[in-house]
Order: C-alpha cells, then structure tokens, then sequence
C-alpha cells in the first residue's frame, strides 16, 4: 500500500515556480530519503504533504485522505520534525511535550511514561524543567526530535532532523526510528544533506533539483545507473557542482541563524 | 475525470468510518477541551513567566492615570463635573483591557516567526480551536490587568459602588474578548512585528480618545457624536463606568448587546483569517 501519493504537485509563489509538478509515491514502512541541493523544493514539498502549504496544482494523499479535503485525517496520520525551530522557548521542554501530547489526544496514562522515555532517549530527561530557550541549538533540535515521536505516527516527516546534531544523538535517533520502522511499520520521509546518512538509512531515494524531481530509486540504483562509487557523487552527478544561490527570504534567515548555532 | 470521482469515493467512506472511530473512542469532545485548555494554559503562563511585560503594560494606564488624574482635577471640578478621579478611573481600566487585548495579537506574529504556530497548525484539532484556545488566552490576560489596574485606581483614591463590580466584571471580560478577537484578526494577516503595532495604533489610538474614556461624550459636536455613538469602546466604557460609579450614557442592556455582538463578529472573522494562515 502507498501510504503517501502525490501527484502532479507543483507549488508557485507568486510567479517562482519553487516545487514543479512532483509526482512520486511512497509506501507503508518504507524510508524515503528526498534529497537536494538548498532551495530544491524539499521543504517546500514537505509543506504541502503536511498541510501547511496548499499545493498551486495538482495532488497529495496521506494514508489514504486527500489532504485538502481531509487534512485533519490527514494530520492524525503524521508526526514531523521541522527543517526550522518550532518549539515555545518560554516553555519548559516537558511543557512542549505536554502541548504535544494533549492536541494529539494522547492518553495522560500513556503520555507520562512515552514523554519520559523519548525525553530520556535525547538525553534531556534531567533538564525537562528547565526553560526551552535556555537550551544550546542541538538540545532544542533533539527535543523537537522526541515531540515528533510523541504520538506514534503512521508517518514521519523529519526535514533535516539531525542538522547540528552531535554523531551520539544521531546515532541514537537512527536506531530509535529504525526499531519503529521494523515494529510498527513506521513510513519515515526526510530530507539531509548529509549523503552518507541517507545510503545508511534510506531504502529509496528521490532527488530534487529546482523543483522537479531527477532522479529516483534505491541507493544502489542511482549510483549504478550514474556509475559512481558513493551516493555523494550520484548526487553530485545528477545535480551538477555549481553552488545554489536560491536562497532568500525564509532560506536566508534560517541560514543567519544556522551561522549563529540558533 | 471519472477516475477522479471514482477515487474520491473510498476515501470519503474511510473518512466517515475515522470519524465513527474516534467518537468510539469517546475522546474526541475531551480533546477539543483539552487542546482550548492547554492553549490557554501556554498563555497564562507566558503572562506569569514575563514580567517585564506585565509591568511595561501597566505604565501607560498609570501615566494617564496621574498624568491626567492630577493634570485635570480641579478644572473638571471647577466645571461642576465632580471627582475626575472617579470619572477617570473606569476610563482607564477599560483602556488597560483594551490595549493588553488588541496587543496580545502580537504573539500570533511571534509564533510565527519563531515557528511555533507551525507545530499547531500541522495537529489534528481544528485551527477553529486553535484560535479560540489563543484568543481565550489573552482575554484572560487582559482581563486580570483590568483587575490590575482596578486596585491600583483604588489606591489612587477611587471609590466605586461595590455593588457594581460584578458587572464591571462583565463589561471587562466582554471588551477583553473583543479586542483580544480584533488582535487576532489582524495579526493573522500581517507576518512582521514591526508593522503590527503602527497598524494597531493608527486603529486603536482614535477609538480610545474618541470612546468617553477620558472626558464626558456629553454635548460634543455633531461629527465627534457620531463617531463616539459608532465606536463599540465607547459602550464598553459606559458599561463599566455605569456599573462602578452609576454614571451612564447609554444602557447597560444597549451596551451588553453591542458589546456582545461585536465580540462575536470579530471572533468569527478572525477565526476565518486564521484558518487561512499558511505557514
Ligand atoms: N514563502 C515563500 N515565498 C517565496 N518563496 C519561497 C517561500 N518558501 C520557499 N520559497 C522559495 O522556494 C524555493 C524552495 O525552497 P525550499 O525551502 O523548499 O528549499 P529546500 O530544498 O528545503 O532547501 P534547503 O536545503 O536549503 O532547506 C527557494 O528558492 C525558496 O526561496
Ligand atoms: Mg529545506
């Protein structure tokens, strides 16, 4: 069963066309890793599977609900780790996971103990008293982490999840969701830029570049079919080397505050 | 096309037999409560947490209450109108609601900036609840200012009617929603904080010189007559003025009505431009 179905998805801001008429599919327990240079569309892509954004054309389905027509079904179906900050900094890290917990009606029986363990799991258990924007940029990264887990999704979006991220926690995040993924059928769908991650963990690839998608198939695949010897040099292959200068507004921002360990 | 409705048809069964599903499981009613609950839990506490705002609020009703209270005493005695701090004072709690109402809309602004309106607006709960959670937030806040700002008008020297608090209650917690609402609905279609207060106080500025909360709308001049009778601030300071001190223009059933229409309207706009926020 294809669990996310998108077809002919294009995303126009204003006359810039930043997602151009994306068809792909992803199906139940699988890891979709979407790759792509800055400014290729992916977050821009994960908006509008997320309800966020809606799409200029085309359509996306979740487990099954059109997400224009049916998006709170929709938003039952995912969790997501955002590319950018979204935690309340004036709110304790258990405080965020409460939030969480209580918008997606999760059981307090059931949440106390989850909120332990996932905070426990992204080493913050000791510190769950203490003001979010007290935290350095990898503990915030790591509590938006667990809050994603919270409700135990169908599908996970994580974009960009372990940018900043210490090789312990990522390591530790990778073999958390890998045991979801083998357990409950967990589907996750992230973006990195780190491309070592994505042939480690990925059981199929898409890349994008300005938007429209190039490229598709497993690890293995797209470095036979482009005759190299790592997943970097497939993508480097597919996407050219130039450097992307696309990046404004949001983008630039959100690059401000990367410079700025934010 | 057909293919079109015919995948359209599965998927409205599959929604249909969600929504049995979660009324089975009797959580559905508790998680709209609970999500209104928790929003305006998150806004309580951000109130508590930052003081400076809570005092940086206070000092523009306290200036105007000296500032004015002082300055204009003995000529609105001399004038045969009486204490001015008694007509002032009621001015000046129905201002702090006001401005700590319209000005919590801000926060809409901030969460959008700094990305946590995104984490509510991707839950499963309607951006309806969302925006009520939010907006009964700052009600709360701006009413608990009003209150506030009420004792220290008693230290000030005001006696109001004891009797009439109850319903200056009301009358606050009425305004509170309203502008609350009006905050709402502006902020959900600006996206820099800069512009939010100029815009607020080029709006708000006029309604609160112009609602009876500083000098008497009585024998005004035809156009500023009109304007006062057009401005909803000017029921809600005549609501709670009558009510503390027994002094009236209008109505209390005049003022409560329009009040409470308004409120509503400006909730059901706002919940209409929040609902189209894209993040
Ligand atoms: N709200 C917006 N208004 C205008 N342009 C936008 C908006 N959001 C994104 N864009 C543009 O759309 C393009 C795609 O952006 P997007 O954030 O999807 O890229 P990305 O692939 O996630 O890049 P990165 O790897 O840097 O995160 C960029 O050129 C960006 O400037
Ligand atoms: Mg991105």
């Amino acid at each position: 069963m294809n669990i996310i179905e998108v077809k002919d998805a294009t995303k126009k801001f204003g006359d810039f066309t930043a997602v151009n008429n994306i068809t792909f599919s992803v199906k139940q327990g699988e890891n979709f890793a979407f790759l792509g240079p800055n400014g290729a569309g992916k977050t821009t892509s994960i908006k509008m599977l997320t309800t966020l954004l809606e799409p200029t054309s085309g359509s996306v389905v979740l487990n099954g609900f059109d997400v224009i027509k049916y998006p709170d079904e929709a938003r039952h179906s995912f969790g997501i780790v955002f590319q950018d900050p979204s935690v309340d900094t004036e709110m304790t890290a258990y405080e965020n996971m409460e939030l969480h917990a209580v918008m997606y009606a999760v059981p307090k029986s059931v949440y106390k103990p989850r909120i332990q363990e996932l905070l426990e799991l992204v080493d913050l258990w000791d510190r769950k008293d203490s003001l979010v924007k007290d935290f350095s940029g990898g503990m915030k990264r790591r509590l938006e982490i667990a809050r994603g887990l919270l409700h135990h999704p169908k599908v996970l979006f994580l974009d960009e999840p372990t940018l900043g991220l210490d090789p312990q926690t990522r390591n530790h995040m990778w073999s958390y969701i890998k045991n979801l993924n083998q357990k409950e059928g967990l589907t996750v769908f992230f973006t990195t830029h780190y491309m070592e991650e994505a042939d480690k963990n990925a059981d199929r690839v898409a890349i994008i570049d300005q938007g429209v998608i190039v490229a598709s198939g497993t690890p293995a695949e797209l470095k036979e079919s482009t005759k190299s010897a790592t997943l970097e040099d497939a993508f480097l292959e597919l996407t050219g080397k130039h450097i992307r200068e696309e990046s404004t507004g949001m983008d630039a921002k959100r690059l401000t505050n990367r410079m700025w360990g934010r | 096309m057909g293919q079109v409705v015919f995948l359209s048809f599965p998927r409205r069964r599959e929604s249909r037999y969600l929504k049995l599903d979660s009324r089975l499981r009797g959580n559905d009613k508790y998680n709209k409560m609970s999500t209104i609950y928790i929003l305006w839990l998150r806004q309580l506490k951000r109130y508590v947490r930052s003081k400076q705002r809570m005092f940086a609020s206070l000092a523009q009703p306290l200036l105007f209450l000296f500032a004015f209270g002082f300055g204009f005493g003995s000529t609105f005695a001399k004038a045969g109108e009486g204490s001015y701090i008694q007509f002032l004072a009621p001015g000046i709690i129905a201002m702090t609601v006001m401005f700590t109402a319209v000005f919590s809309g801000i926060e809409i602004i901030w969460d959008k900036q700094f990305g946590f309106l995104k984490e509510t607006l991707v839950a499963p709960v309607s951006r309806f609840n969302i925006m009520l959670g939010r907006t009964l937030g700052g009600t709360t806040v701006a009413f608990i200012q009003g209150i506030i700002v009420l004792l220290i008008t008693l230290l000030a020297g005001f006696k109001p009617a004891l009797s009439g608090v109850p319903l200056a209650i009301v009358f606050m917690f009425l305004l509170a929603l309203f502008f609350t609402a009006f905050g709402t609905m502006i902020a959900s279609k600006l996206d820099d904080m800069q512009s939010f207060p100029l815009i607020i106080n080029f709006l708000v500025m006029p309604l609160f010189f112009l609602s009876g909360a500083l000098f008497p709308i009585v024998g005004l001049p035809t156009v500023f007559n009109i304007i006062v009778h057009a401005n909803p601030l000017s029921y809600a300071v005549d609501g709670i003025r009558g009510a503390l001190i027994g002094q009236h223009v209008f109505s209390f059933g005049l003022d409560a009505l329009i009040l409470f229409v308004i409120a509503f309207v400006c909730l059901y706009i706002g919940a209409e431009f929040f609902k189209r926020i894209q993040a």
